[in-house]
C-alpha cells in the first residue's frame, strides 16, 4: 500500500500519522523485552541507566543464574517437569486430535469442550481445585513432582490438541488410502505416511506444550512444597521479596530462549506449507 | 406386495459373505467411530479425573460446609424443631455442651469457631474458652452453666446463626461474595457498609479488564491493518515485534515491567527525558516525579502490553482476508477516503475485533501475577482476593465462592465466544 503520486495532502498526512503510531505501538511491545536484557550485565545492583560498568557476575557469580544453587536448581527442575509434561501431553493429545479429526463423531462438540477446558477455566481456580485434590488423603500429590506434571500436562494439552486438529485439517485422508490399497498395514500408513506430514503440528504443539509447563507459575505457588521451586517460583518470589539483578539474567536467558522457540515454530510452520505444497 | 418386496431383495448390492452393502457399510462406520473414540478416550478420562473432577469438588465447597454440623450433631438435631423465638432450653444446652466436650477430644472446637466467626465478629475466642470451660464442668443445668461462661450464649440471634451454619448446604458463602447475608429470621439482607467489598471487587476486575480490553483494540488496530495492507516482505519483519513478546513468558514481561516502573527506575527516566514528567506537572496532573510503581495506571500499563498481541492477531488475520479491491471499488464510486474506510473496510473487520476484544477481556479476567507484582496488593482484582482468602484467611468458602462468580463469568463469556467465533479455530500465534 504504497503512496499513490495522487494522493491529498489529508491522505499524505493520515499515511504519515498511521506510520508514526504503528512505530510508536510497536516499540511499546519491544522496548520492555530489549530494556531488560541490558540491565543483567550492570556491574551494581540497580537497574537505571547509564550502567556504571559491565559484568558477567549476575551470570557466572556467586548469585549468578549459572552458579547459584538456587537457581541452577531450579533451572533442573523445571526442564524436568517441562520435558516430561511435554511427552506425556504430546502423546495424549496427538492420539485425541487423530480421534477427533475423523468424520461424523457424535458429541464432537461436547468432547472438544472437555478437552480444551483446562485452556479456558482460569489458573488461579485449577490451581486451587488442584490443591484440594491434591491434599485428599487418597491422592497426596501436594508438594511432588509427579503432581507438578500431572498438573501441567493437565494445562498444557488443549494446545496440541488445537494444533494438531489444525494440522490435521489439511491433511488429505486420501494419502492414508493410497498407501493401504499399496499394500501397507495400518500402524505402516501411520508412520511412514500420516506421521512425517504432521509431524511439525505436533511439534509445534509439544513446544507450546513445554513453554506452557516451562512458564507456568500460579499453580506451582499452590501445590508445590517448598523444595519444588521451579524457575518460574524462584524468580517470583525474588521479585516479592528483594528484586536482585540475577532476576534479570532469568529474564535475560528466558527471552532468548522465546526467540529461539518462536523461530523454530516459523520454520516448523515453513516446512509444513512447503511439504503440502501450499505456496502463498 | 409380496413381489415387488422379493424384487427389491434380489437388486440389493452384497458383500462376497451375503451380507447388504448398505450394512456393511454401516458395520464400518461403527468400528471406525469405536476407534477414534477409543483415541480420545485417554485425554477424556485424564482430565475428567485430574482436571474436571477437581474443580467440580472444589466449587462444591462454594455451597457445602459441614463443619458446623459435623461437629455439633447433637445440637444440630434438636435446633431442627427450635421456632427461633427465644432462647431454647435446657435439652438444647445439655445437647451443645456434650458436642462440645466431645470437640474439645478432637479437637475441633476451632473449627466451629472459625465457621461461626464469619457470621459474628471475634466469636472464634469466645466458642474456643467456651469449649475450653465447658470441658470443666461436670453436670447440668447446662443453661445457666453456659450464659454463665459467656452472656453471648444467652441471645437469640447467636442460636440462629448456630441453627443456620448447621446446615450443611448453604448460601451463606455466595451470598456472601455478593455482599448479602442472611438476617435472623431467614430473609436476605444488605451485608453492613464496613463489610461490603466484593462487589466492589468484581466491578473493578471487569473496570480494569475493560479499560485494558479498550487499550489493546486502540493500540492494536492501527498496527493489525498497516500489517495487513503492506507487502509481506515487511509484514513479516515488523510481526516480530508482536510475536517475540507473544512468546515471551508473562512472568518475564510481568519482571520486566516492575523493574521498569521502581521509582526512579527506567520508565521514570524515559518519561522524563521526553519531557512527559514536565508536561504532566505544568497540567497540574501530578507533583514532582509521578508515582507509577504499585499503581492502577502500573497494572493496566503492564496488562495491555501482555494483552496486545491476543487482541491484534485475531483481527491482523481477518484483515489480511480483505480483499484491497473493495476500498479501490468504494473510492472509484466517489467515497472519501476516511467515509469508504468507515463505512466499507471497517464492518468486515467487526470478527476479528470481537474475538480479539473478547478473548483479551476474557484471560484479564483470571489476571493474578500482574496485578500482585505491578499493581500492588491494594488494588487487587479478584484472583488476588481468591489467593487471600485461600492462603492468609483460610476461608475456603469464600475463596470456592470467589472462584465461582469469577469461573461463571469467563464461562458465559466463552459461550458467547464460541457462538461468534467456534472456539477450536483459535489461533496460536
Amino acid at each position: 500500500m504504497a503512496l499513490p503520486a495522487y494522493a491529498t495532502p489529508g491522505e499524505r498526512i493520515a499515511y504519515y500519522a498511521l506510520r508514526l503510531f504503528v512505530g510508536l505501538v510497536l516499540l511499546f511491545l519491544i522496548s520492555p523485552i530489549l530494556a531488560i536484557m541490558p540491565l543483567s550485565f550492570n556491574s551494581e545492583s540497580f537497574f537505571t541507566y547509564p550502567m556504571p560498568g559491565f559484568s558477567l557476575k549476575w551470570y557466572i557469580g556467586d548469585e549468578g543464574f549459572f552458579t547459584n544453587g538456587r537457581w541452577t536448581g531450579a533451572l533442573y527442575l523445571s526442564v524436568i517437569v517441562a520435558v516430561s509434561t511435554t511427552a506425556l501431553a504430546s502423546v495424549l493429545g496427538t492420539l485425541a486430535a487423530l480421534g477427533l479429526a475423523r468424520a461424523n463423531l457424535p458429541g464432537r462438540a461436547a468432547i472438544m469442550a472437555v478437552l480444551i477446558s483446562p485452556m479456558i477455566v482460569p489458573v488461579i481456580i485449577s490451581a486451587i481445585g488442584l490443591f484440594f485434590f491434591y491434599a485428599s488423603p487418597w491422592v497426596g500429590l501436594n508438594g511432588t513432582i509427579p503432581g507438578i506434571i500431572l498438573a501441567h500436562t493437565a494445562l498444557a494439552t488443549p494446545f496440541v490438541v488445537i494444533t494438531v486438529t489444525a494440522t490435521l485439517m489439511s491433511f488429505d485422508r486420501t494419502l492414508m488410502r493410497a498407501g493401504a490399497s499399496c499394500g501397507a498395514p495400518p500402524h505402516t500408513v501411520f508412520f511412514k505416511v500420516v506421521m512425517p506430514l504432521i509431524l511439525p503440528g505436533v511439534i509445534s504443539g509439544g513446544l507450546f506444550a513445554f513453554v506452557t509447563s516451562f512458564d507456568e507459575v500460579i499453580v506451582i505457588l499452590f501445590i508445590g512444597g517448598p523444595e519444588q521451586r521451579t524457575l518460574p517460583r524462584q524468580m517470583f518470589a525474588g521479585i516479592r521479596e528483594q528484586i536482585s539483578p540475577t532476576i534479570t539474567a532469568a529474564a535475560t536467558v528466558l527471552i532468548l530462549f522465546s526467540t529461539a522457540l518462536l523461530i523454530t515454530v516459523e520454520l516448523l510452520r515453513r516446512r509444513a506449507e512447503r511439504l503440502r505444497g501450499i505456496r502463498n | 406386495m409380496a413381489v415387488i418386496d422379493a424384487a427389491a431383495s434380489d437388486t440389493v448390492m452384497r458383500a462376497a459373505d451375503g451380507t447388504p452393502l448398505k450394512k456393511k457399510l454401516r458395520q464400518a462406520e461403527r468400528r471406525e467411530q469405536l476407534r477414534a473414540l477409543m483415541l480420545i478416550a485417554p485425554l477424556f478420562l485424564f482430565i475428567v479425573v485430574t482436571f474436571l473432577f477437581p474443580i467440580g469438588s472444589m466449587l462444591e465447597r462454594a455451597f457445602y460446609d459441614s463443619d458446623v454440623a459435623d461437629n455439633l450433631p447433637r445440637t444440630k438435631a434438636l435446633l431442627a424443631n427450635w421456632d427461633g423465638k427465644e432462647v431454647p432450653g435446657e435439652d438444647v444446652f445439655a445437647a451443645f455442651a456434650a458436642d462440645m466436650k466431645a470437640a474439645s477430644k478432637v479437637k475441633t472446637v476451632a473449627l466451629i469457631g472459625k465457621r461461626l466467626n464469619y457470621e459474628i465478629p471475634a466469636f472464634k475466642s469466645k466458642v474456643v474458652a467456651t469449649g475450653r470451660k465447658i470441658d470443666k464442668v461436670e453436670q447440668g443445668p447446662w443453661k445457666e452453666a453456659i450464659i454463665g461462661i459467656d452472656p453471648i450464649w444467652g441471645e437469640v440471634g447467636t442460636w440462629a446463626v448456630v441453627k443456620r451454619s448447621a446446615r450443611s448446604f448453604t448460601p451463606f458463602y455466595l451470598l456472601g461474595v455478593l455482599d448479602l447475608r442472611q438476617a435472623a429470621d431467614g430473609s436476605i439482607e444488605r451485608m453492613p457498609a464496613d463489610r461490603a467489598i466484593y462487589v466492589q471487587i468484581l466491578g473493578r476486575t471487569f473496570g480494569i479488564s475493560f479499560l485494558v480490553t479498550l487499550c489493546t483494540l486502540i493500540l492494536g488496530y492501527p498496527v493489525a491493518y498497516l500489517l495487513a495492507t503492506i507487502p509481506q516482505r515487511h509484514a513479516s519483519i515488523l510481526m516480530i515485534f508482536v510475536l517475540l513478546p507473544f512468546w515471551t513468558s508473562l512472568l518475564v514481561r510481568t519482571t520486566a515491567w516492575t523493574i521498569l516502573l521502581q521509582d526512579g527506575g527506567v520508565f521514570s527516566q524515559v518519561i522524563h527525558l521526553t519531557g512527559i514528567t514536565w508536561l504532566l506537572n505544568v497540567l497540574g496532573l501530578v507533583d514532582g516525579e509521578p508515582q507509577l510503581f504499585k499503581t492502577r495506571f502500573a497494572t493496566v500499563l503492564a496488562m495491555t502490553h501482555i494483552q496486545l498481541p491476543f487482541t491484534l492477531l485475531p483481527i491482523y488475520s481477518v484483515m489480511k482476508t480483505i480483499s484491497p479491491t473493495y476500498m479501490r471499488a468504494a473510492k472509484s464510486l466517489g467515497g472519501k477516503p476516511f467515509y469508504s474506510f468507515l463505512r466499507v473496510y471497517m464492518p468486515q473487520t467487526m470478527s476479528g475485533v470481537a474475538a480479539g476484544c473478547l478473548l483479551t477481556f476474557i484471560l484479564s479476567l483470571g489476571y493474578y501475577i500482574t496485578p500482585a507484582l505491578v499493581g500492588g496488593g491494594t488494588d487487587s482484582m479478584i484472583a488476588g482476593f481468591i489467593d487471600t482468602a485461600m492462603n492468609s484467611e483460610a476461608n475456603w468458602g469464600k475463596a470456592s465462592a470467589l472462584g465461582f462468580m469469577l469461573l461463571a463469568s469467563t464461562l458465559v463469556l466463552y459461550y458467547v465466544y464460541n457462538r461468534l467465533i467456534g472456539i477450536d479455530r483459535m489461533k496460536l500465534g
